[in-house]
């Protein structure tokens, strides 16, 4: 008795260590079936890089009307690179800058000012097209404080303007800015354009309801204004109304890991169930495949799974979707940045 | 009698509504860096006699060593100087021992260079050159790892140059040196101006003489000491012994100061929002020396004219300021009209 007691613990213990790697090694099994495959292409030596310059862990790409690239990557500091259509390097933005320590997003907004999310630094920060600091969001913790940056215990109280380890930021067709909020708290937070702050869904407690979240990390905005967000830890992804309160969730495609909504008048939505990282036994079987959905619900089709080599997928972190067929991913654990032609589905809207 | 004080604090409360709104613009672009240079932080803005700006920035990345004897840290915080249409002239102390986390740089009537670091804890005076010519106190060795407070600290200090958190640096007309050792400390030091240790005085409290959050100084022609206690809501003024004289209220949280120069001497103080909150606070007030308030402009905020937690003043033209803001990691320009 006393015996299985100390084993029980043990167990506990042990369970507990898992789980405690938030969005851990387990791999979740997308329920939903009968969806069709998409076939594709990949061009994965799309990106050219000087001669000594390498990609790290190449955690978020995007690119701007132009058709640049964009890739905000973990190298021996995080860097910002930016690549023209035909992925010849054009230029380096940021090098340096206190915004960066451990690259978590990059995104593009319609006036191609580039956004990126660090979640190493807690700030998000906009850039000019030609790379000048236009706004900040969030603080970088004072230096002067030391190493211990998030001291242990419960969350702190989620305070407007300050983020604990944030994931993603969009915007809806007004200019208003949304946030993913993050690793440690547990939210989506409005600013108005100008960096005010509006309202927030979530705290920083995680939680399952909806409207809240655990560990929202990716998130965007949709042509009506309603904001996707990937509730990773939570295995779902919600769509919440542009005052922040939730319409629906879509608990069948796996962990909910990120999303990508597709420009111009008919927008699909793309969301990836990555198969999850340190490639534990078994992950590849049952995870790593992207889904592409209407907007309204349907899934029309899906595409990829894990591998070490191009076309497979080493933790897709981040999708660019502007031209919906042709999807270039940012993977984590091959330093890699794919693209990928989709062949178009049944379904699709011509 | 009742009634008399009611009408009293009534009288008050309309004259503080009453206070001038300055109209000001902020030049757009006023300090250009080179292509992938950028500011971080902007702790400490300066100009020189020629008009020259600087400017001390935490730029980021104080980095630990691994696989050594003790944790070593070293780096992160930037001194540039531009000329007075903005362009950019050079850096200076690059790679500096004591360049860690920018608290302020101040100039000298010499046009030495003031710089004041809050993690390395040191004052280091450069001059118009750019060559070191006096250091006070010295960077730890090593660090705490975890980092260590001591919460027994009563700020009083050592009797020597040893700071913790200085914020702040400032001279009188005999150039005896003010250090305001006031973010870990809770003093203010004076030396004289061979760098010789005097005194100092205040330790942590709100009594008189006792700071909470002491982030800024200036010294008036008259040699009283201005130091803005800024987790006390006061500026309390001193003598240049250190003999408390008075203490000015109405600036909500003083965080920044500047003594324009001349018969006819101004203060400008910021009410520094905390970076937290954009939705408060953040006004520059512009004050005669006896705090009386002459007008006020600005609000916190992100975009041009609003401010984000401003560290730090240049007034050497009275209508013309530099603002430093941690918030917005950028230098304003402003013009007072």
């Amino acid at each position: 008795m006393r015996r299985h007691l100390i084993l029980g613990v043990l167990g506990f213990i042990s369970a507990a260590c898992l789980l405690g790697q938030r969005g851990g090694p387990a791999a979740i099994k997308a329920t939903i079936e009968g969806v069709p495959e998409i076939s594709f292409t990949t061009t994965p030596n799309l990106l050219k890089l000087p001669p000594g310059e390498y990609l790290g862990e190449s955690v978020a790409v995007a690119t701007n009307s132009k058709g640049h690239i964009f890739v905000y990557h973990r190298s021996a500091n995080t860097r910002l690179f930016e690549f023209d259509q035909n992925g010849n390097f054009v230029k380096e933005i940021g090098a340096g800058y206190y915004g960066f320590e451990f690259a978590h997003s990059v995104r593009v907004d319609k006036d191609d000012n580039i956004w990126t999310v660090d979640e190493g630094t807690n700030m998000v920060t906009k850039f000019s097209p030609d790379g000048k600091v236009l706004m900040v969001l969030g603080r970088r913790p004072p230096a002067v404080v030391g190493m211990l940056a998030a001291p242990p215990g419960p969350n702190a109280p989620a305070q407007k303007y300050i983020f604990c380890r944030p994931t993603d930021v969009g915007w809806d067709p007004q200019g208003n800015i949304f946030i993913s909020d993050g690793y440690c708290n547990n939210r989506v937070v409005k600013y108005d354009k100008n960096g005010r702050f509006i309202a927030q869904a979530g705290s920083e407690k995680a939680g399952s309801a909806m409207g809240q979240f655990n560990l929202p990390h990716g998130l965007q905005v949709d042509g009506q204004g309603r904001v996707w967000v990937a509730d990773r830890s939570n295995n779902r992804y919600q769509v919440l109304d542009n005052d922040l309160k939730p319409i629906r969730e879509i608990t069948n495609l796996g962990v909910g890991w990120t999303v990508c909504i597709s420009q111009g008048p008919h927008q699909y939505a793309f969301l990836s169930n990555s198969n999850p990282n340190g490639n534990q036994p078994g992950t590849w079987d049952v995870s790593g495949e992207i889904y592409k959905a209407e907007l309204d619900g349907p899934v029309l089709g899906k595409f990829g799974h894990p591998g070490k080599l191009a076309p497979g997928f080493q933790v897709v972190h981040m999708m660019d979707c502007r031209n919906p067929n042709e999807l270039i991913a940012g993977e984590i654990e091959s330093w890699r940045v794919q693209k990928l032609n989709l062949q178009p589905v049944k379904g699709d809207k011509k | 009698m009742n009634r008399l004080v009611l009408a009293v604090l009534l009288l008050g409360a309309a004259s503080l509504n009453a206070q001038t709104e300055i109209r000001f613009d902020s030049t757009p672009d006023a300090l250009q860096l080179p292509a992938g240079v950028y500011f971080g932080e902007v702790a400490g803005v300066a100009t020189n006699s020629r008009g020259d700006v600087f400017v001390y920035t935490r730029t980021g990345h104080p980095t630990l060593s691994l696989g050594t004897a003790r944790p070593f840290a070293h780096g992160g915080s930037r001194l540039f100087e531009f000329d007075k249409t903005g362009k950019f002239v050079r850096e200076v102390g690059k790679d500096s021992y004591g360049f860690m986390y920018a608290s302020q740089i101040r100039i000298d009537p010499a046009d030495n260079l003031w710089v004041v670091d809050q993690m390395s804890n040191m004052v280091m005076k450069f001059d118009p050159q750019g060559r070191v010519a006096m250091l006070l106190g010295r960077k730890a060795e090593s660090e705490n790892v975890p980092a260590r407070g001591n919460p027994n600290n009563t700020g009083a200090g050592q009797q020597t140059d040893l700071f913790n958190g200085p914020s702040d640096v400032a001279w009188d007309a005999a150039g005896n040196i003010f250090v305001a050792d006031g973010l870990g400390n809770s003093r203010i030091a004076k030396f004289d101006k061979e760098g010789k240790f005097v005194k100092s005085w205040g330790k942590k409290g709100s009594g008189q003489g006792e700071f909470n959050m002491l982030t800024s100084l200036a010294v008036d022609a008259q040699n009283n000491v201005y130091a803005a206690d800024m987790g006390n809501k006061r500026i309390q003024v001193f003598d240049d012994d250190g003999n408390f004289k008075t203490a000015i209220s109405g600036v909500n949280s003083p965080a920044a100061l500047c003594l324009t120069k001349g018969a006819n001497a101004v203060l400008y103080v910021s009410n520094t929002n905390p970076p937290e909150d954009i939705d408060h606070d953040g006004e520059i007030y512009k004050m005669k020396l006896d705090g009386t308030v002459l007008g006020k402009f600005g609000r916190a905020g992100k975009l041009p004219k609003e401010f984000g937690t401003v560290n730090a003043i240049d007034c050497r033209n009275e209508n013309t300021l530099y603002v430093g803001e941690i918030g917005n990691l950028r230098v304003q320009k402003l013009m007072l009209h």
